[in-house]
């Protein structure tokens, strides 16, 4: 511990080190901390642009991946603390609402394309969400046409189901297995004890006619257990070598044509995009609730854009100026939304969906695979997970669920069954 | 010349002091005054009381964690102590090449805790796969697992201060046991351990309170892996502290009871083994 502090204390120091080199204007600064590591250099970039342009300085800064409520401690304990950071929704907000400004009337709340997409603390609006996303099962259209189905066959978990086992079945035959391994390795556990958890939660809460409890019923743990069941033993490997198996197995395995479904969100567009555009489309979990065939897919978010409240006033005038030219400026937007050569230096966008008037039309075909499911009629799923207790709850449902994967007994998914409802009271109590 | 350091003494102390003071005296006296408090960021506290240290007693995975911690440092303690014991004796006789070996078996003590867990889970995984399991579907492979990786890294540590105690001995001492008669055995628990124990206590010293300390390893080899059932105290203290929204307190707190926990056994080591050191 004590090893532990003088670190943080050493990293606090050598923090503000570095943000005490800016000159103080009168403008005020902005200073970001920035939760996306993919997109740091796109940041920077538009900081760079900002700061040339309006005279205004603006400090990005990013976390590490899965160290953003780490650094954030840190970093908000300064006495230049982040102007601008984010949270991941309710139970994320739990924790910083104090030092949330109220955006109310802000002029980024006014270029909102809808009210959903703000973050509210009873009256006040603690957040804004800057960008949408939408996950599903990825699928590679080749492989399932020599399997000898269509995506149009898909339209139900039994339908899943069979093409899933048929696939299996003839896995000697056709050279490739339904799905990648659902790898319980750190790097790629998140996509099920969190986004495929989101299911049954989605379910729950819809039939309940809720958003956020203290106590979650499982009602819907059967369902989640039948396509965990069909994700484990129907995937490129045994379902006993799940747990070591990593993010990078599964994206490597997807690319190198060993696997037809591969679950993960348009934010992975750039890992596929090798199998080319027309290759690769996106399904909707289906886990086999009823009325399921109007499922759409999976669409949210949890990146919500906070101001900090106790920062200098013309600190908060500057942030807020910020932002607002982020999603207003014709430049700052294409950044934002644009892919390919997208930056003024000609680097690629941050490809983002963002939830605002001035968003363009999006060039990552799974972006636009959702919307089409929307227009078809179909309901998106909403994200459910940011109600989630807290990560304790999410490591808990995922060991469970690694250990059940190795052992597929009625007794092992009590387990499951435990880490998810019992898990739920006591983290929520805490 | 003495006049001079009654002078300038301040010159020579105040810098060390200082750093003493913000590396070491602010911020532990800030924990423990956090260990009382609600907090997200640690400059922003509210005082609660002895309300966090209730919780930490109703919390049954620490309790685990430290019956696991303490089963954790005594094995490591004794298979450390044992193997660099007998290391080291085999490397004070006359053969060729003992400063390669001695180079050798120290290099695992230069590499870092975290890629050493990686590289370790990789090797276990590897051979674990063979039988269909893996690290962290059971808490006994991650057992020893951490016992292997603590030793192959601390074992060269360990080795290099006995070899100092080893090679301190006098020669007369081991002459006059030899003209007296005494076997081979004889002269290693009659001679050679009681000389050795001033190397024996600060070894042991080491080791255990390693053992409780033991953080880095842990987190990449096991993560706490199956269901916080691997977890050791070091980690449980950072996984309440991140973990859970408002815990912050209580993480604090078992900081603390930690530190006493830790800070008490190093203490009553030493005395148990300083009482067998024999003067020379």
């Amino acid at each position: 511990m004590k090893k532990l502090l003088s670190v943080l204390l050493v990293s606090i120091m050598a923090l503000s080190l570095l943000a005490g080199c800016g000159a103080k204007e009168d403008k005020g600064s902005v200073y970001y901390l920035n939760f996306k590591p993919e997109q740091d250099k796109q940041w920077k970039e538009l900081a760079e642009i900002y700061t040339e342009k309006t005279g205004v300085e603006v400090i990005v800064e990013t976390a590490a991946s899965g160290q953003y409520e780490t650094t954030l401690k840190a970093a908000m304990a300064k006495s230049d603390a982040p102007t601008l950071f984010q949270v991941n929704g309710p139970v994320g907000l739990e924790a910083w609402k104090d030092y949330c400004y109220d955006l109310k009337g802000s002029d980024i709340a006014g270029q909102l394309s809808s009210e959903d997409f703000a973050l509210m603390d009873g009256d006040k609006m603690a957040g804004i969400a800057y960008v949408i996303e939408t996950y599903g099962i990825i699928y590679n259209k080749e492989l399932l046409q020599k399997a000898g189905y269509k995506a149009e066959d898909i339209k139900s978990f039994a339908d899943l189901k069979k093409v899933a086992e048929d696939i299996t079945k003839r896995k000697a035959e056709l050279g490739f297995a339904a799905f990648t391994s659902a790898g319980m390795d750190s790097s790629s556990d998140w996509r099920f004890k969190t986004h495929l958890a989101n299911l049954p939660i989605y379910y729950e809460y819809k039939a309940d006619g809720i958003g956020a409890t203290d106590a979650i019923k499982g009602t819907y743990l059967n369902e989640y257990r039948q396509i965990w069941d069909l994700y484990i033993n129907n995937a490129t490997c045994e379902p006993t070598a799940l747990a070591t198996k990593t993010g990078n197995d599964a994206v490597a395995e997807f690319t190198g044509k060993q696997a037809v479904f591969y679950q993960n969100g348009t934010w992975a567009y750039g890992d596929v995009a090798d199998l080319g555009d027309e290759n690769i489309g996106m399904l909707p979990i289906y886990i086999g609730v009823e009325g399921e065939e109007n499922q759409g897919l999976c669409t949210g978010t949890e990146n919500y854009w906070c101001v900090n409240g106790k920062a200098d006033e013309k600190d908060i005038k500057a942030t807020l100026d910020f932002i607002n030219w982020c999603v207003t400026d014709e430049v700052a937007v294409k950044a934002m939304c644009g892919t390919e050569k997208a930056m003024p230096s000609g680097e690629a966008g941050m490809g983002f969906v963002i939830p605002f008037k001035a968003c363009l039309e999006s060039t990552n075909p799974l972006v636009n695979q959702a919307s089409e499911y929307v227009a078809n009629g179909a309901t998106s799923v909403s994200w459910n997970f940011p109600t989630m207790p807290s990560e304790d709850w999410k490591n808990g449902v995922g060991s469970a669920l690694t250990l059940y994967a190795a052992e597929q007994t009625d007794a092992k998914w009590e387990d499951v069954v435990k880490a998810f409802v019992d898990g739920w009271k006591t983290e929520a109590a805490k | 010349m003495e006049k001079a350091i009654k002078k300038s003494w301040p010159f020579f102390v105040l810098p060390t002091l200082g750093a003493f003071i913000i590396g070491f005296i602010v911020p532990f006296a800030m924990g423990i005054w956090l260990s009382f408090c609600e907090f997200t960021t640690v400059t922003d506290a509210k005082f609660v009381g002895f309300s966090n240290y209730v919780k930490v007693f109703k919390d049954t995975v620490f309790l685990h964690s430290f019956w696991y911690t303490a089963l954790f440092a005594v094995v490591s303690l004794i298979v450390i102590n044992v193997i660099a014991f007998l290391l080291a004796m085999a490397l004070t006789r006359k053969m060729r090449g003992t400063n390669v070996f001695r180079t050798i078996f120290f290099m695992p003590n230069l590499i870092g805790g975290i890629v050493l867990g990686y590289i370790w889970q990789l090797i276990f995984d590897g051979i674990l796969q063979q039988y269909n399991t893996a690290l962290k579907l059971n808490e006994w492979f991650g057992f020893w697992g951490l016992v292997i990786l603590v030793a192959w890294q601390q074992i060269g540590y360990m080795m290099i201060i006995y070899i100092a105690g080893l090679q301190a001995i006098p020669d007369s001492v081991m002459e006059a046991s030899q003209i007296d008669g005494a076997n081979s055995v004889q002269k290693l628990f009659r001679v050679t351990i009681p000389m050795m124990m001033p190397s024996i206590t600060i070894c042991m010293f080491l080791s255990i309170t390693n053992g409780f300390k033991l953080f880095d390893q842990n987190l990449s080899l096991t993560a706490g892996q199956p269901m916080k059932m691997s977890e050791m105290m070091a980690l449980n203290i950072y996984n309440t502290f991140y973990g859970s929204v408002g815990y912050e307190g209580v993480g604090q707190a078992k900081a603390v009871i930690f530190f006493l926990v830790v800070i008490g056994i190093g203490l009553w080591q030493l005395k148990a083994t300083r009482s067998k050191e024999v003067q020379q």
